[in-house]
């Protein structure tokens, strides 16, 4: 049975509400059967100092990733790591994490690539549970191992690879890192200058949105119109678009694909996870630097 | 594995204490290194203007470094850094753990990589772990300059 959606009204505005859920929603529901909650953080020890009571942790980083390739694992390890936590394929999955969800919203596009069914990010995250007070637990759960099919991932609908950007420049995409990244002036994010690239600038074509802006101050996604303002009105995105968003290794564009696709309503939007750190990199890609899209030649 | 041998003795502990868990075990022990990182006392607190931030961390961590009179140059380390950053407090503590009073020589004779040895990369994974290599840099900068 899958766990009803939240409705409310806040939520309902969105292309589809299905796929958040409220603070309150959650406390409500928490210990429902059919339900797992997932913690997803930048930090790795966070969830051991404190989570939300059942809740789960999948860290990206040791858990996501293969441990050799730059990948995502594979459908029999993803099989083998969700039926760990107790998770199987109906399981309604609530995803939250810290620093705006940025690494929850990557967590669930990587459920996404494996066609998880059912799987919600809770609006504010961590920081919005904790400011509320409301309760946390150091206490592990110990689900039941359950048996979570092996599905091989799809990267053909909602990840591009480098030569899909080629293939696809002169047609939107977005940029959601930083102004000094995007303009070239920085060769990493602000404090994080161990992910570098040799190049700096922008994919040629791409618009500047840094991905906080579809934030609010509490860390809850803002609303429908406000963000409708924002990627439609001012950089004349349309939900028909065919889209690729991109930042530095593809988590903080993870967030903005989770914006326009489940948010706002675009049909076609893919993360180039290879992003930045990739793109950067590379021989003979074009690249504009300075703060005008640009355009390729 | 066995700790260089250039370590302090406090460091080195705690490096081989480190290489001896398991991998979920060394989260546990970097966990409750966290939580024992000392408060700044007080001519610190609210004074991050006094204190260098360490950039390269996910998270703001904001250092001070004292080196005094003596022969010794004994270090003192101060480190701030928010409850919601746990790992980069960790860090921290195991640079306090292992550095602090220890002489400037001591100090400066670190291997800039000793922490490779704690064997958290794979626990951590090498993308958050190079805050720490930046920590020490900043350390000694500190230690250096302190004359």
């Amino acid at each position: 049975m899958p766990v009803p959606n939240d409705t409310n009204p806040k939520l309902a505005a969105y292309a589809h509400p299905e796929r958040l859920v409220t603070t309150e929603w959650l406390a409500e529901q928490l210990g429902q059967p059919g339900l797992a909650v997932v913690e997803s953080d930048e930090d790795v020890l966070l969830y051991d100092t404190g989570h939300i009571p059942g809740a789960v942790k999948v860290d990206w980083h040791t858990e996501l990733n293969d441990p050799v390739t730059r990948d995502y694992v594979n459908g029999a390890r993803f099989a083998e790591l969700l039926g760990e936590r107790g998770i199987g394929r109906d399981t309604t999955v609530v995803i939250y994490g810290d620093r705006n969800n940025w690494w929850a919203a990557y967590a669930l596009w990587v459920f996404s690539l494996f066609g998880h069914q059912d799987v919600r990010l809770l609006d504010g995250g961590r920081a919005k549970w904790v400011a509320e007070g409301r309760e946390l637990t150091k206490d592990q759960p110990t689900p039941a191992t359950v048996d979570y099919p092996v599905i091989e991932r799809d990267d053909s609908v909602i990840r591009a690879f480098k030569d899909d950007v080629l293939a696809h420049l002169g047609q939107p995409m977005v940029d959601v890192r930083s102004p000094g990244e995007y303009s070239g002036e920085l060769l990493h994010m602000p404090d994080y200058p161990q992910e570098g690239a040799v190049r700096g600038g922008h994919i040629p074509g791409a618009a500047s949105v840094p991905w906080a802006r579809a934030a609010a101050e509490d860390a809850t996604f803002k609303s429908r119109e406000d963000l409708e303002a924002i990627y439609q009105q001012e950089q004349g995105l349309s939900p028909s678009d065919d889209v690729i968003a991109y930042c530095r290794i593809g988590e903080r564009s993870s967030h903005t694909w989770f914006v326009l696709t489940h948010l706002l309503g675009f049909g076609r939007v893919r993360n180039y996870d290879g992003s930045w750190t990739e793109w950067g990199n590379s021989v003979r890609v074009p690249i504009a630097v300075g703060t005008e899209r640009g355009s390729v030649k | 594995m066995t700790a260089p041998a250039a370590l302090p003795p406090k460091l080195a502990e705690l490096v081989d204490d480190f290489a001896e868990l398991g991998v979920k075990d060394r989260l546990q022990l970097l966990l409750e290194l966290s939580e024992e990182l000392p408060a700044l006392p007080a001519r610190y607190s609210g004074h991050r203007d006094e204190m260098e931030q360490v950039h390269e961390c996910q998270t703001p961590l904001f250092l001070a470094v004292e080196v005094a009179p003596g022969a010794d140059r004994t270090v003192h380390l101060f480190f701030d850094a928010p409850p919601e950053a746990p790992t980069t407090r960790g860090f921290a503590s195991i640079m306090y753990t292992g550095l602090d009073g220890q002489s400037a020589d001591e100090v400066l004779a670190v291997p800039n990589d000793f922490y490779l040895a704690l064997g958290l990369g794979a626990a951590v994974s090498p993308l958050r772990l190079r805050g720490m290599a930046a920590m020490l840099a900043r350390i000694k900068n500190q230690v250096r300059s302190a004359g």
